[in-house]
């Protein structure tokens, strides 16, 4: 603020109590914002007995009587404990096998459509053919359309594919539900490439799937990584796709799934509900912490999604 | 030189090089490469559906299967094209390159849009005709109404508005604030954003975890209002009040969102601007009224439309909360229940159809901003 010089005296102090305010306004509201977070973290490390006797928050307060472990993990994970039985059949959490499943789901959901978009957001850029304007307003027209509208028809087209309960399935329905947003980001990104930059390619002869796999793609790496983080952490974080695509059964269940199963199954048991809850947000918030910048540019170019 | 060899070396091959070479050959192998690639994919596919070995290997393999099945079918459909007459394949190849994409939307958005309506007028198991009725349930039974109800005041405008309002107020603070003090802030706030609804749920059913009064809470709300020397309360069974305490949720995820948004937004505004308006001796309100407000105004927009379009479909936190119970239904778990709980699939398309109703209004709005910004695509 280069104006403040200006300021009379009495004007600069009022601004900076008006400034000190600010600061003290915004640690009220980020320490607000991250007590949940970290209330759940450090029940997740307490052992089973203090969570259920005293508040967390009595860690804090009283730091000299707190106890740690790591065996809500260790028991979430299915790891085994020193000293104890390890559990089987049904009152295992689980959380390890739901791990991989959730990568085996949220991977390809996140490869794939990010491939076709890609290979369509380049069509419609760049190759000339009939219907091509009305074919990318049926992709924007498909933005917001709530995926709530195909659950009863394509649940009815898996029963008879036998395609319920698959990851198949699964990632059909996560690249159905992403591919206008994709299509869209990628198209925005695609179309603004210069022309100049393949025309050389071109007169050599080069076809389109040349171009395309040996130049576009490489130059197109910000916009696909952007829309990567986008669509992992949707798909991570999906409750619904997975509850009705990929069903009930244990083997192939998803942390969201799982978590979902705990909270009714273990209810009270809260060493075991934080631990488990931590266990699948981890993956997500390295993602955000690590390539928090791409994720951003995604959020930015992908407002008004379905 | 090297290509003068290797037409030297043809006849060597012998009869299958010759072969080949011809058109028959040609179309032959166009027919025998995709019919390869086909099976080893569903081969691979039945193994993965009914194979024992460990998790983790099924996932890798599974892995690779999907991606590199994709890439497999793009390569093969290019390579088929290739095969035929310049003037067809000038004419095909945009279709290996739009033609997935538009084949999937199709099957998953635009095709179910036309099903589900079809669906909506059939009965549970879509076998007899039933007229209207499934709109009439979704219309006047209760738990719909109740729906009406949560997802229009509640989460529409209690939750919509304090997103947005938070994240404009956040937005505003912070730029006054020094740049890393500003960028912990804005990482902190937003980091919930990237947790799933049944996390945060798991995060928060703990804050409003309910003992009786004169007990130990565990429930950091409780504990609070204990301390202060007030009865504890069962938050999720307050009704209708309870329906505010899961919004809070979702406004802890979303916040992080719009403020984010809007703080970019902020940021763009030219800074002659605010230093013009400081010299004419506005004061920071008034600043903020007569020149932020109108610059973001757009950017506004924007984010409560996204945020209502997420609040209609509020799901995860609903069903892992509440389940809907106590009061707190919201049209999309209607829908989910009646899908698996009901097994009807006429209300289910019914509740589909409201929903996609519910958010045409935007949907012509994207169309008609896209068909204002594209003047050049043709």
């Amino acid at each position: 603020m280069t104006t403040t010089t200006l300021a009379t005296p009495r004007r600069r102090r009022r601004f900076r109590f008006g400034t000190f305010m600010v600061y003290v306004v915004m640690i009220i509201i980020t320490l607000f914002w991250i007590t949940p977070t970290v209330g759940l973290l450090v029940s997740s490390f307490r052992p089973a007995d203090d969570v259920k006797t005293s508040g967390w928050w009595t860690v804090v307060i009283n730091p000299d009587k707190a106890r740690f472990t790591l065996d809500n993990y260790r028991t979430v994970l299915g790891l085994p404990i020193p000293g104890r039985s390890s559990p089987t059949g049904s009152s295992r959490v689980g959380m390890d096998v739901a791990l991989i499943n959730t990568l085996t789901v949220a991977l390809p959901s996140t490869i794939i459509p990010i491939l076709i978009a890609a290979f369509a957001a380049y069509g419609f850029a760049w190759i000339d053919f009939p219907g091509r304007r009305a074919l990318f307003i049926l992709v924007v027209a498909m933005l917001v359309v709530p995926l709530q509208i195909s659950l009863v028809p394509i649940l009815r087209d898996y029963v008879a594919l036998q395609l319920g309960g698959t990851y198949l399935g699964v990632w059909l329905a996560h690249t159905g539900f992403g591919l206008p947003l994709a299509v869209y980001l990628l198209y925005n990104y695609i179309s603004t490439i210069p022309r100049d930059l393949f025309e050389s390619a071109f007169l050599d002869g080069a076809t389109h799937f040349t171009i395309f796999t040996r130049l576009i793609l490489p130059l197109s790496t910000p916009a696909l990584a952007s829309f990567a983080i986008f669509q992992f952490l949707w798909t991570w974080n999906d409750l619904l796709v997975a509850l009705v695509f990929l069903g009930a059964e244990p083997r192939v269940q998803v942390v969201t799934q799982r978590l979902l199963g705990l909270l009714g199954q273990f209810g009270q048991e809260w060493h075991l509900l934080t631990a488990g809850a931590f266990i699948s947000m981890i993956v997500p918030l390295i993602v955000f912490f690590s390539l928090q910048r791409f994720f951003v540019r995604g959020l930015m170019a992908g407002s008004v999604k379905g | 030189m090297r290509p003068n060899r290797e037409i030297d070396r043809l006849p060597e091959i012998g009869g299958i090089g010759v072969f080949l070479s011809t058109t028959f050959g040609r179309l032959l192998v166009s027919l025998f490469v995709p019919a390869v690639t086909f099976i080893v994919l569903y081969q691979v596919f039945i193994f993965l559906r009914d194979t024992q070995i460990p998790q983790w290997m099924t996932a890798i393999i599974a892995i690779l299967w999907g991606v590199g099945g994709v890439l497999a079918l793009f390569t093969l459909s290019n390579y088929l094209i290739e095969q035929l007459s310049p003037a067809w394949r000038r004419r095909l190849i945009p279709f290996v390159f739009v033609g997935p994409a538009l084949a999937i939307l199709t099957w998953y958005l635009v095709l179910p849009t036309i099903r589900s309506f079809i669906a909506s007028l059939y009965d549970a198991r879509g076998i007899n005709f039933v007229g209207l009725d499934n709109y009439i349930y979704a219309f006047t039974s209760q738990e719909m109404l109740q729906s009406y109800r949560n997802n229009f005041i509640f989460w529409m405008i209690f939750g919509t508005g304090m997103s947005v309002g938070f994240g404009l107020l956040i937005a505003v603070l912070v730029d006054r604030t020094h740049p890393v003090f500003e960028t912990i802030c804005k990482a902190l706030i937003f980091m919930p954003m990237v947790i799933s609804g049944v996390g945060a749920s798991v995060i928060w059913k703990f804050i409003y975890e309910y003992r009786p009064t004169g007990s130990t809470q565990i429930g950091l709300l409780n504990g609070i209002i204990t301390a202060l020397g007030f009865e504890s309360q069962g938050w999720l069974l307050l009704q209708p009040w309870n329906n505010l305490f899961l919004v809070i949720i979702m406004v802890w995820l979303q916040t992080g969102y719009s403020m984010v948004i809007i703080s970019a937004a902020i940021k763009g505004i030219p800074s002659d601007l605010l230093e013009a308006g400081r010299i004419d001796g506005a004061n920071e309100f008034q600043i903020f009224r007569n020149i932020i407000l109108p610059s973001i105004q757009g950017t506004l927009i924007t984010v409560t439309t996204t945020i209502i379009l997420f609040t209609l479909k509020i799901f995860d936190i609903v069903q892992s909360m509440t389940g809907g119970n106590f009061g707190t239904q919201v049209i999309a778990n209607v829908q989910f229940v009646q899908l698996f709980r009901q097994v009807h699939n006429g209300r289910a398309a019914a509740i589909a159809i409201i929903l996609l109703l519910a958010v045409l209004p935007v949907m012509y709005y994207n169309l008609r901003q896209f068909g204002k910004q594209t003047e050049a695509f043709r």
